[in-house]
Protein backbone atom coordinates (compact mmCIF):
# COMPACT_ATOMS: atom_id res chain seq x y z
CA UNK A 1 0.00 0.00 0.00
CA UNK A 2 1.23 3.51 -0.82
CA UNK A 3 2.21 5.89 1.94
CA UNK A 4 -0.71 8.21 2.64
CA UNK A 5 0.37 11.62 3.81
CA UNK A 6 -2.00 13.38 6.17
CA UNK A 7 -2.12 17.15 6.62
CA UNK A 8 -4.40 19.02 8.99
CA UNK A 9 -6.12 22.13 7.66
CA UNK A 10 -7.18 24.21 10.67
CA UNK A 11 -10.79 25.30 10.43
CA UNK A 12 -11.35 23.15 7.35
CA UNK A 13 -10.54 19.49 7.88
CA UNK A 14 -7.88 16.95 6.99
CA UNK A 15 -6.18 16.33 3.66
CA UNK A 16 -4.92 12.86 2.73
CA UNK A 17 -2.78 12.40 -0.34
CA UNK A 18 -0.56 9.84 -1.95
CA UNK A 19 1.38 9.14 -5.12
CA UNK A 20 -0.08 6.49 -7.38
CA UNK A 21 2.09 3.78 -8.89
CA UNK A 22 2.07 5.74 -12.14
CA UNK A 23 3.44 8.73 -10.29
CA UNK A 24 0.32 10.91 -10.15
CA UNK A 25 -0.49 12.71 -6.93
CA UNK A 26 -4.06 12.38 -5.78
CA UNK A 27 -5.76 13.17 -2.53
CA UNK A 28 -8.96 13.43 -0.56
CA UNK A 29 -9.91 16.44 1.53
CA UNK A 30 -12.27 15.56 4.38
CA UNK A 31 -14.11 18.62 5.70
CA UNK A 32 -15.09 18.83 9.37
CA UNK A 33 -18.72 18.76 8.30
CA UNK A 34 -18.25 15.47 6.42
CA UNK A 35 -18.12 16.83 2.86
CA UNK A 36 -15.24 15.47 0.83
CA UNK A 37 -13.25 16.65 -2.14
CA UNK A 38 -11.22 14.51 -4.49
CA UNK A 39 -8.03 16.30 -5.45
CA UNK A 40 -5.94 15.58 -8.51
CA UNK A 41 -2.62 17.38 -8.48
CA UNK A 42 -1.17 19.08 -11.53
CA UNK A 43 1.90 17.35 -12.94
CA UNK A 44 3.53 20.67 -13.95
CA UNK A 45 2.90 22.46 -10.66
CA UNK A 46 2.61 19.73 -8.02
CA UNK A 47 1.35 22.24 -5.43
CA UNK A 48 -1.75 22.90 -7.43
CA UNK A 49 -4.82 20.76 -8.07
CA UNK A 50 -5.66 20.48 -11.73
CA UNK A 51 -9.09 19.25 -10.80
CA UNK A 52 -11.19 19.17 -7.68
CA UNK A 53 -14.42 17.20 -7.32
CA UNK A 54 -16.70 18.01 -4.39
CA UNK A 55 -18.62 15.06 -2.95
CA UNK A 56 -21.56 15.04 -0.57
CA UNK A 57 -21.77 12.32 2.07
CA UNK A 58 -23.97 10.25 -0.26
CA UNK A 59 -21.56 10.75 -3.19
CA UNK A 60 -18.73 9.59 -0.99
CA UNK A 61 -20.55 6.34 -0.25
CA UNK A 62 -21.19 5.85 -3.96
CA UNK A 63 -17.56 6.37 -4.89
CA UNK A 64 -16.23 4.12 -2.15
CA UNK A 65 -18.76 1.50 -3.14
CA UNK A 66 -17.51 1.71 -6.74
CA UNK A 67 -13.92 1.44 -5.63
CA UNK A 68 -14.70 -1.44 -3.28
CA UNK A 69 -13.51 0.13 -0.09
CA UNK A 70 -12.54 -2.09 2.76
CA UNK A 71 -15.50 -2.33 5.10
CA UNK A 72 -13.19 -2.77 8.06
CA UNK A 73 -11.43 0.52 7.48
CA UNK A 74 -14.75 2.33 7.18
CA UNK A 75 -15.98 0.87 10.43
CA UNK A 76 -12.76 1.57 12.26
CA UNK A 77 -12.69 5.15 11.02
CA UNK A 78 -16.22 5.63 12.29
CA UNK A 79 -15.19 4.34 15.71
CA UNK A 80 -12.16 6.60 15.72
CA UNK A 81 -14.27 9.64 15.00
CA UNK A 82 -16.55 8.82 17.89
CA UNK A 83 -13.90 8.18 20.49
CA UNK A 84 -11.49 11.00 21.11
CA UNK A 85 -7.88 9.90 21.51
CA UNK A 86 -8.28 6.58 19.72
CA UNK A 87 -5.96 6.04 16.77
CA UNK A 88 -5.62 3.40 14.07
CA UNK A 89 -2.39 2.21 12.63
CA UNK A 90 -1.52 0.01 9.68
CA UNK A 91 1.64 -1.99 10.34
CA UNK A 92 3.21 -4.16 7.68
CA UNK A 93 4.94 -7.33 8.77
CA UNK A 94 8.37 -7.81 7.30
CA UNK A 95 10.03 -11.23 7.06
CA UNK A 96 12.33 -10.19 9.91
CA UNK A 97 9.45 -9.34 12.24
CA UNK A 98 9.17 -11.61 15.29
CA UNK A 99 5.40 -11.54 14.75
CA UNK A 100 5.60 -13.22 11.33
CA UNK A 101 4.91 -16.91 11.78
CA UNK A 102 3.50 -16.46 15.28
CA UNK A 103 -0.16 -16.17 16.28
CA UNK A 104 -1.72 -12.99 17.59
CA UNK A 105 -2.07 -14.61 21.01
CA UNK A 106 1.68 -15.36 21.10
CA UNK A 107 2.48 -11.69 20.79
CA UNK A 108 0.35 -10.73 23.82
CA UNK A 109 -0.09 -7.31 22.22
CA UNK A 110 -3.11 -6.28 24.20
CA UNK A 111 -1.45 -7.09 27.49
CA UNK A 112 1.77 -5.35 26.55
CA UNK A 113 0.50 -2.30 24.73
CA UNK A 114 -3.22 -1.96 25.41
CA UNK A 115 -3.78 -1.91 21.64
CA UNK A 116 -5.86 -4.46 19.74
CA UNK A 117 -5.46 -5.97 16.31
CA UNK A 118 -8.86 -5.52 14.71
CA UNK A 119 -8.08 -6.79 11.23
CA UNK A 120 -5.38 -8.28 9.06
CA UNK A 121 -5.05 -7.41 5.40
CA UNK A 122 -3.54 -10.26 3.38
CA UNK A 123 -3.15 -10.22 -0.42
CA UNK A 124 -5.52 -7.27 -0.64
CA UNK A 125 -8.27 -9.11 1.29
CA UNK A 126 -9.18 -7.95 4.75
CA UNK A 127 -9.81 -10.47 7.50
CA UNK A 128 -11.86 -8.73 10.19
CA UNK A 129 -11.59 -9.51 13.90
CA UNK A 130 -8.88 -12.22 13.82
CA UNK A 131 -8.84 -14.38 16.98
CA UNK A 132 -5.83 -15.01 19.24
CA UNK A 133 -5.04 -18.24 17.38
CA UNK A 134 -4.72 -16.41 14.04
CA UNK A 135 -1.28 -17.05 12.49
CA UNK A 136 0.33 -14.03 10.90
CA UNK A 137 2.88 -14.16 8.14
CA UNK A 138 5.33 -11.85 6.46
CA UNK A 139 3.64 -9.42 4.06
CA UNK A 140 0.47 -9.15 6.19
CA UNK A 141 -0.67 -5.67 7.09
CA UNK A 142 -2.20 -5.56 10.53
CA UNK A 143 -4.76 -2.93 11.43
CA UNK A 144 -4.47 -2.02 15.10
CA UNK A 145 -6.50 0.29 17.29
CA UNK A 146 -5.33 1.93 20.50
CA UNK A 147 -3.89 5.07 21.94
CA UNK A 148 -1.07 6.80 20.07
CA UNK A 149 1.44 5.61 22.67
CA UNK A 150 0.07 2.07 22.69
CA UNK A 151 0.35 1.87 18.93
CA UNK A 152 3.89 3.18 19.01
CA UNK A 153 4.73 0.41 21.49
CA UNK A 154 3.09 -2.18 19.23
CA UNK A 155 4.97 -0.94 16.20
CA UNK A 156 8.17 -1.21 18.21
CA UNK A 157 7.47 -4.84 19.13
CA UNK A 158 6.43 -5.86 15.63
CA UNK A 159 9.14 -4.04 13.76
CA UNK A 160 11.93 -5.19 16.05
CA UNK B 1 -35.16 54.81 25.15
CA UNK B 2 -36.38 54.17 21.66
CA UNK B 3 -39.51 52.10 22.22
CA UNK B 4 -40.90 54.30 24.92
CA UNK B 5 -40.95 57.21 22.51
CA UNK B 6 -43.97 58.37 20.53
CA UNK B 7 -45.32 55.97 17.94
CA UNK B 8 -44.38 58.17 14.98
CA UNK B 9 -40.81 58.13 16.19
CA UNK B 10 -40.88 54.34 16.47
CA UNK B 11 -42.24 54.13 12.97
CA UNK B 12 -39.49 56.37 11.67
CA UNK B 13 -36.87 54.28 13.49
CA UNK B 14 -38.21 51.12 11.89
CA UNK B 15 -38.06 52.72 8.49
CA UNK B 16 -34.49 53.89 9.02
CA UNK B 17 -33.25 50.60 10.39
CA UNK B 18 -35.09 48.59 7.79
CA UNK B 19 -33.86 50.69 4.90
CA UNK B 20 -30.27 50.60 6.12
CA UNK B 21 -30.24 46.86 6.74
CA UNK B 22 -31.77 46.30 3.32
CA UNK B 23 -29.07 48.50 1.87
CA UNK B 24 -26.48 46.31 3.59
CA UNK B 25 -28.14 43.23 2.13
CA UNK B 26 -27.82 44.71 -1.32
CA UNK B 27 -24.13 45.47 -0.74
CA UNK B 28 -23.47 41.98 0.54
CA UNK B 29 -25.10 40.59 -2.59
CA UNK B 30 -22.94 42.77 -4.82
CA UNK B 31 -19.84 41.71 -2.88
CA UNK B 32 -20.77 38.06 -3.28
CA UNK B 33 -21.17 38.52 -7.03
CA UNK B 34 -17.72 39.94 -7.55
CA UNK B 35 -16.13 37.54 -5.08
CA UNK B 36 -15.20 40.07 -2.42
CA UNK B 37 -16.00 40.41 1.25
CA UNK B 38 -18.72 42.89 2.03
CA UNK B 39 -16.71 44.66 4.75
CA UNK B 40 -15.27 47.42 2.49
CA UNK B 41 -18.72 48.09 1.05
CA UNK B 42 -20.24 48.38 4.53
CA UNK B 43 -17.52 50.87 5.38
CA UNK B 44 -18.38 52.96 2.33
CA UNK B 45 -22.05 52.80 3.26
CA UNK B 46 -21.19 54.04 6.75
CA UNK B 47 -19.41 57.04 5.24
CA UNK B 48 -22.43 57.82 3.12
CA UNK B 49 -24.75 58.08 6.13
CA UNK B 50 -22.22 59.72 8.46
CA UNK B 51 -21.45 63.36 9.15
CA UNK B 52 -21.48 65.23 5.88
CA UNK B 53 -22.73 62.17 4.03
CA UNK B 54 -25.66 61.97 1.66
CA UNK B 55 -28.33 60.88 4.14
CA UNK B 56 -28.32 61.10 7.90
CA UNK B 57 -29.83 59.05 10.67
CA UNK B 58 -32.39 60.87 12.75
CA UNK B 59 -33.74 58.55 15.37
CA UNK B 60 -32.04 55.17 15.04
CA UNK B 61 -28.52 56.28 16.00
CA UNK B 62 -28.85 54.81 19.50
CA UNK B 63 -29.92 51.50 18.09
CA UNK B 64 -26.96 51.33 15.72
CA UNK B 65 -24.57 52.36 18.44
CA UNK B 66 -25.50 49.50 20.75
CA UNK B 67 -25.89 47.04 17.86
CA UNK B 68 -22.36 47.94 16.73
CA UNK B 69 -21.03 47.25 20.24
CA UNK B 70 -22.71 43.85 20.21
CA UNK B 71 -21.26 43.32 16.74
CA UNK B 72 -17.70 43.66 18.05
CA UNK B 73 -18.44 41.23 20.86
CA UNK B 74 -19.83 38.64 18.48
CA UNK B 75 -16.98 39.11 16.00
CA UNK B 76 -14.46 38.41 18.72
CA UNK B 77 -16.54 35.61 20.16
CA UNK B 78 -16.50 33.98 16.72
CA UNK B 79 -12.75 34.58 16.42
CA UNK B 80 -12.23 32.72 19.68
CA UNK B 81 -14.53 30.00 18.45
CA UNK B 82 -12.96 29.58 15.05
CA UNK B 83 -10.43 26.89 15.81
CA UNK B 84 -10.76 23.80 17.95
CA UNK B 85 -8.46 23.21 20.90
CA UNK B 86 -6.42 20.59 19.01
CA UNK B 87 -5.96 22.97 16.10
CA UNK B 88 -4.71 25.65 18.48
CA UNK B 89 -2.31 23.14 20.05
CA UNK B 90 -0.97 22.08 16.64
CA UNK B 91 -0.69 25.71 15.63
CA UNK B 92 1.39 26.47 18.69
CA UNK B 93 3.65 23.50 17.99
CA UNK B 94 4.44 24.21 14.36
CA UNK B 95 3.57 27.80 13.71
CA UNK B 96 5.70 29.85 16.07
CA UNK B 97 8.42 30.72 13.56
CA UNK B 98 6.22 31.70 10.63
CA UNK B 99 4.09 33.57 13.18
CA UNK B 100 7.05 35.60 14.37
CA UNK B 101 8.11 36.35 10.80
CA UNK B 102 4.53 37.43 10.10
CA UNK B 103 4.53 39.78 13.06
CA UNK B 104 7.97 41.23 12.34
CA UNK B 105 7.27 41.88 8.67
CA UNK B 106 3.72 43.16 8.93
CA UNK B 107 3.27 44.85 12.30
CA UNK B 108 6.51 46.85 12.09
CA UNK B 109 5.55 48.92 9.00
CA UNK B 110 2.31 49.96 10.71
CA UNK B 111 4.03 50.96 13.93
CA UNK B 112 6.70 52.80 11.95
CA UNK B 113 4.19 54.80 9.95
CA UNK B 114 2.28 55.69 13.11
CA UNK B 115 5.46 57.06 14.66
CA UNK B 116 6.42 58.90 11.46
CA UNK B 117 3.01 60.59 11.48
CA UNK B 118 3.82 61.75 14.99
CA UNK B 119 1.11 59.74 16.75
CA UNK B 120 1.43 58.69 20.35
CA UNK B 121 3.19 55.32 20.63
CA UNK B 122 0.03 53.44 21.62
CA UNK B 123 -1.86 54.55 18.52
CA UNK B 124 1.17 53.47 16.48
CA UNK B 125 1.10 50.05 18.13
CA UNK B 126 -2.58 49.75 17.24
CA UNK B 127 -1.78 50.67 13.64
CA UNK B 128 0.77 47.85 13.77
CA UNK B 129 -2.06 45.51 14.74
CA UNK B 130 -4.17 46.81 11.88
CA UNK B 131 -1.49 45.94 9.33
CA UNK B 132 -0.45 42.71 11.03
CA UNK B 133 -3.65 40.64 11.11
CA UNK B 134 -4.87 39.18 7.84
CA UNK B 135 -8.59 38.72 7.42
CA UNK B 136 -9.37 35.08 8.10
CA UNK B 137 -12.90 35.69 6.78
CA UNK B 138 -11.74 36.98 3.40
CA UNK B 139 -8.96 34.43 3.10
CA UNK B 140 -10.91 31.30 3.91
CA UNK B 141 -13.64 32.46 1.55
CA UNK B 142 -11.09 33.14 -1.20
CA UNK B 143 -9.39 29.77 -0.74
CA UNK B 144 -12.65 27.92 -0.92
CA UNK B 145 -14.06 30.01 -3.82
CA UNK B 146 -10.90 29.51 -5.85
CA UNK B 147 -10.92 25.77 -5.08
CA UNK B 148 -7.52 26.01 -3.44
CA UNK B 149 -8.21 24.20 -0.20
CA UNK B 150 -6.37 21.13 -1.48
CA UNK B 151 -3.32 23.02 -2.69
CA UNK B 152 -0.04 22.25 -0.99
CA UNK B 153 0.58 25.78 0.28
CA UNK B 154 -2.87 26.07 1.88
CA UNK B 155 -2.01 24.49 5.26
CA UNK B 156 0.78 27.04 5.64
CA UNK B 157 -1.72 29.85 5.06
CA UNK B 158 -4.29 28.42 7.45
CA UNK B 159 -1.70 27.76 10.14
CA UNK B 160 -0.61 31.36 9.90
CA UNK B 161 -4.21 32.44 10.50
CA UNK B 162 -4.35 30.20 13.59
CA UNK B 163 -1.19 31.79 14.95
CA UNK B 164 -2.53 35.28 14.30
CA UNK B 165 -5.65 34.24 16.16
CA UNK B 166 -3.56 33.12 19.14
CA UNK B 167 -1.41 36.23 18.94
CA UNK B 168 -4.56 38.34 19.14
CA UNK B 169 -5.35 36.58 22.42
CA UNK B 170 -2.27 38.23 23.88
CA UNK B 171 -2.14 41.43 21.84
CA UNK B 172 -5.73 42.60 22.34
CA UNK B 173 -5.89 42.38 26.13
CA UNK B 174 -2.51 44.06 26.48
CA UNK B 175 -3.32 47.02 24.25
CA UNK B 176 -6.81 47.26 25.74
CA UNK B 177 -5.25 47.50 29.21
CA UNK B 178 -2.73 50.06 27.97
CA UNK B 179 -5.49 52.18 26.47
CA UNK B 180 -7.36 52.29 29.76
CA UNK B 181 -4.06 53.60 31.10
CA UNK B 182 -3.95 55.50 34.38
CA UNK B 183 -0.89 55.54 36.56
CA UNK B 184 2.11 53.40 35.72
CA UNK B 185 1.25 50.97 38.49
CA UNK B 186 -2.41 50.73 37.52
CA UNK B 187 -1.47 50.05 33.91
CA UNK B 188 1.02 47.36 34.81
CA UNK B 189 -1.55 45.77 37.11
CA UNK B 190 -4.29 45.74 34.48
CA UNK B 191 -1.93 44.34 31.83
CA UNK B 192 -0.91 41.63 34.29
CA UNK B 193 -4.55 40.86 35.17
CA UNK B 194 -5.45 40.68 31.49
CA UNK B 195 -2.56 38.35 30.67
CA UNK B 196 -3.17 36.07 33.63
CA UNK B 197 -6.88 35.84 32.79
CA UNK B 198 -6.08 34.99 29.18
CA UNK B 199 -3.53 32.39 30.25
CA UNK B 200 -5.96 30.75 32.66
CA UNK B 201 -8.81 30.68 30.16
CA UNK B 202 -6.56 29.44 27.36
CA UNK B 203 -5.17 26.70 29.58
CA UNK B 204 -8.62 25.74 30.81
CA UNK B 205 -9.90 25.68 27.24
CA UNK B 206 -7.06 23.43 26.11
CA UNK B 207 -7.32 21.15 29.15
CA UNK B 208 -10.97 21.08 30.14
CA UNK B 209 -12.59 22.65 27.07
CA UNK B 210 -14.67 19.59 26.45
CA UNK B 211 -16.04 19.44 29.96
CA UNK B 212 -16.79 23.15 30.16
CA UNK B 213 -18.50 22.97 26.80
CA UNK B 214 -20.60 19.98 27.76
CA UNK B 215 -22.09 22.07 30.55
CA UNK B 216 -23.67 24.46 28.06
CA UNK B 217 -23.92 22.29 24.95
CA UNK B 218 -27.29 20.70 25.72
CA UNK B 219 -30.85 21.88 25.33
CA UNK B 220 -32.88 23.06 22.37
CA UNK B 221 -31.47 25.48 19.81
CA UNK B 222 -33.37 28.25 21.53
CA UNK B 223 -31.96 27.46 24.96
CA UNK B 224 -28.49 27.14 23.59
CA UNK B 225 -28.61 30.38 21.63
CA UNK B 226 -29.88 32.32 24.61
CA UNK B 227 -27.33 30.70 26.95
CA UNK B 228 -24.34 31.47 24.76
CA UNK B 229 -25.50 34.96 23.84
CA UNK B 230 -26.22 35.68 27.49
CA UNK B 231 -22.86 34.38 28.71
CA UNK B 232 -20.99 36.33 26.05
CA UNK B 233 -22.64 39.63 26.91
CA UNK B 234 -22.40 39.00 30.63
CA UNK B 235 -18.70 38.13 30.57
CA UNK B 236 -18.04 41.06 28.25
CA UNK B 237 -19.87 43.38 30.62
CA UNK B 238 -17.96 42.14 33.64
CA UNK B 239 -14.68 42.41 31.72
CA UNK B 240 -15.58 45.98 30.81
CA UNK B 241 -16.27 46.73 34.49
CA UNK B 242 -12.84 45.33 35.37
CA UNK B 243 -11.48 47.58 32.62
CA UNK B 244 -10.18 44.65 30.58
CA UNK B 245 -12.34 45.57 27.52
CA UNK B 246 -15.57 43.74 26.80
CA UNK B 247 -14.34 42.50 23.45
CA UNK B 248 -11.64 40.44 25.17
CA UNK B 249 -14.23 38.90 27.47
CA UNK B 250 -16.24 37.78 24.46
CA UNK B 251 -13.10 36.47 22.78
CA UNK B 252 -12.29 34.36 25.83
CA UNK B 253 -15.80 32.91 25.96
CA UNK B 254 -15.33 31.84 22.35
CA UNK B 255 -11.96 30.29 23.17
CA UNK B 256 -13.36 28.35 26.08
CA UNK B 257 -16.02 26.64 23.98
CA UNK B 258 -15.06 23.53 22.06
CA UNK B 259 -16.47 20.26 20.80
CA UNK B 260 -20.21 20.11 20.37
CA UNK B 261 -20.83 23.50 21.95
CA UNK B 262 -18.40 24.98 19.43
CA UNK B 263 -20.19 23.38 16.48
CA UNK B 264 -23.59 24.52 17.68
CA UNK B 265 -22.38 28.03 18.45
CA UNK B 266 -20.86 28.25 14.99
CA UNK B 267 -24.17 27.31 13.50
CA UNK B 268 -26.48 29.34 15.69
CA UNK B 269 -24.44 32.44 16.48
CA UNK B 270 -23.06 33.02 12.97
CA UNK B 271 -26.26 34.55 11.58
CA UNK B 272 -26.54 36.76 14.64
CA UNK B 273 -22.89 37.78 14.26
CA UNK B 274 -23.35 38.61 10.58
CA UNK B 275 -26.26 40.89 11.43
CA UNK B 276 -24.57 42.77 14.25
CA UNK B 277 -21.11 42.81 12.66
CA UNK B 278 -22.56 44.49 9.57
CA UNK B 279 -23.91 47.27 11.78
CA UNK B 280 -20.51 47.51 13.48
CA UNK B 281 -18.69 48.16 10.19
CA UNK B 282 -21.39 50.61 9.20
CA UNK B 283 -21.21 52.46 12.48
CA UNK B 284 -17.41 52.46 12.50
CA UNK B 285 -17.10 54.48 9.32
CA UNK B 286 -20.25 56.42 10.25
CA UNK B 287 -18.12 58.09 12.91
CA UNK B 288 -15.31 58.92 10.51
CA UNK B 289 -15.08 62.47 9.29
CA UNK B 290 -14.76 62.34 5.48
CA UNK B 291 -12.18 65.11 5.73
CA UNK B 292 -9.95 62.81 7.82
CA UNK B 293 -10.39 60.14 5.19
CA UNK B 294 -9.01 62.39 2.47
CA UNK B 295 -5.97 63.10 4.66
CA UNK B 296 -5.57 59.38 5.29
CA UNK B 297 -5.69 58.33 1.63
CA UNK B 298 -1.99 58.77 0.79
CA UNK B 299 -0.57 57.15 3.97
CA UNK B 300 -3.10 54.31 3.61
CA UNK B 301 -2.05 53.68 0.03
CA UNK B 302 1.65 53.68 0.92
CA UNK B 303 0.98 51.39 3.85
CA UNK B 304 -1.15 49.06 1.72
CA UNK B 305 1.59 48.74 -0.91
CA UNK B 306 4.34 48.13 1.64
CA UNK B 307 2.39 45.64 3.74
CA UNK B 308 1.08 43.83 0.67
CA UNK B 309 4.69 43.16 -0.26
CA UNK B 310 5.52 42.08 3.29
CA UNK B 311 2.53 39.73 3.40
CA UNK B 312 3.66 38.21 0.11
CA UNK B 313 7.09 37.72 1.68
CA UNK B 314 5.46 36.14 4.75
CA UNK B 315 3.41 33.74 2.66
CA UNK B 316 6.44 33.01 0.50
CA UNK B 317 8.42 32.04 3.58
CA UNK B 318 5.64 30.03 5.28
CA UNK B 319 4.72 28.11 2.13
CA UNK B 320 8.40 27.39 1.46
CA UNK B 321 8.54 25.63 4.80
CA UNK B 322 5.89 23.13 3.69
CA UNK B 323 7.77 22.45 0.47
CA UNK B 324 5.71 24.54 -1.94
CA UNK B 325 7.32 25.65 -5.21
CA UNK B 326 7.62 29.35 -6.20
CA UNK B 327 4.20 29.51 -7.83
CA UNK B 328 2.57 28.04 -4.75
CA UNK B 329 4.55 30.38 -2.52
CA UNK B 330 3.32 33.34 -4.57
CA UNK B 331 -0.28 32.13 -4.24
CA UNK B 332 0.14 31.82 -0.47
CA UNK B 333 1.62 35.30 -0.25
CA UNK B 334 -1.01 37.08 -2.30
CA UNK B 335 -3.96 35.43 -0.60
CA UNK B 336 -2.69 36.73 2.75
CA UNK B 337 -2.75 40.39 1.63
CA UNK B 338 -6.40 40.97 2.56
CA UNK B 339 -7.02 42.69 5.90
CA UNK B 340 -10.54 43.04 7.13
CA UNK B 341 -12.76 42.68 10.15
CA UNK B 342 -10.05 42.50 12.82
CA UNK B 343 -8.08 45.43 11.54
CA UNK B 344 -11.25 47.45 12.05
CA UNK B 345 -11.83 45.94 15.49
CA UNK B 346 -8.29 46.89 16.52
CA UNK B 347 -8.70 50.42 15.19
CA UNK B 348 -12.02 50.72 17.04
CA UNK B 349 -10.27 49.81 20.31
CA UNK B 350 -8.25 52.99 20.00
CA UNK B 351 -11.15 55.32 19.27
CA UNK B 352 -10.78 57.01 22.64
CA UNK B 353 -7.13 57.89 22.04
CA UNK B 354 -5.99 61.35 21.01
CA UNK B 355 -5.12 60.03 17.54
CA UNK B 356 -8.16 57.75 17.51
CA UNK B 357 -9.98 59.57 14.67
CA UNK B 358 -6.84 59.54 12.48
CA UNK B 359 -6.33 55.86 13.26
CA UNK B 360 -9.94 55.08 12.38
CA UNK B 361 -9.80 56.92 9.07
CA UNK B 362 -6.45 55.39 8.13
CA UNK B 363 -7.59 51.88 9.09
CA UNK B 364 -10.82 52.23 7.12
CA UNK B 365 -9.11 53.33 3.93
CA UNK B 366 -6.34 50.76 4.44
CA UNK B 367 -8.87 47.93 4.78
CA UNK B 368 -10.77 49.23 1.75
CA UNK B 369 -7.61 49.00 -0.33
CA UNK B 370 -6.23 45.66 0.91
CA UNK B 371 -9.58 43.85 1.00
CA UNK B 372 -9.94 44.65 -2.69
CA UNK B 373 -6.41 44.11 -3.99
CA UNK B 374 -5.89 40.99 -1.83
CA UNK B 375 -8.43 38.68 -3.47
CA UNK B 376 -7.69 40.13 -6.91
CA UNK B 377 -3.96 39.52 -6.53
CA UNK B 378 -4.67 36.04 -5.18
CA UNK B 379 -6.89 35.23 -8.13
CA UNK B 380 -4.21 36.14 -10.66
CA UNK B 381 -1.26 34.95 -8.55
CA UNK B 382 -0.19 32.38 -11.14
CA UNK B 383 0.29 35.14 -13.72
CA UNK B 384 2.52 37.25 -11.49
CA UNK B 385 6.03 37.04 -12.92
CA UNK B 386 8.49 35.69 -10.39
CA UNK B 387 12.13 36.79 -10.73
CA UNK B 388 14.13 33.93 -12.23
CA UNK B 389 16.56 34.20 -9.35
CA UNK B 390 13.74 32.99 -7.09
CA UNK B 391 12.59 30.34 -9.55
CA UNK B 392 15.84 28.40 -9.27
CA UNK B 393 14.14 25.84 -7.11
CA UNK B 394 12.15 23.71 -9.48
CA UNK B 395 8.80 22.35 -8.32
CA UNK B 396 9.49 19.48 -6.00
CA UNK B 397 7.80 16.13 -6.29
CA UNK B 398 5.20 15.70 -3.60
CA UNK B 399 7.17 13.12 -1.65
CA UNK B 400 9.82 14.63 0.50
Amino acid sequence: MAVVRETKLPGVGVRHEFTTEDGDDIGVLVHHDGRREILVYDSDDPDKCSSVVALSAADTRTVSELLGASQVTEAVTAVQQEIEGLAIEWIELTAASPAAGATIGDGMYRTKTGSSIVAVIRDGESIPAPGPEFPMSAGDVIVAVGTVDGLAAMREIIRR
Amino acid sequence: MLFAAGSSEVALAFVEIGALVLGLALLSRVAGRVGLTAVPLYLIAGLAIGEGGIVSLRVSRDFFEIAAEIGVLLLLFALGLEYSDSELRDGLKTGIRPGLVDMALNAVPGVALGLILGWDPLAAVLLGGVTWISSSGVISKALSDFGRLGFRETPAVLNLLVIEDLAMAVYLPVVAALIVGGTMLATVTSVAIALVTVAIILLAALRYGRRISNLVAGGSDETFLLTVFGITLLVAGVAQQLEVSGAIGAFLVGLALSGRAEDRANQLISPLRDLFAATFFLFFSFQIDPADLVDAAIPALVLAVVTSLTKVATGWYAAGRVGAAPKGRMRAGTVLIARGEFSIVIAALGSSLLNGPDLGALAASYVLITAIIGPVAAKFADEIPIPTRLMRRAPQPALK
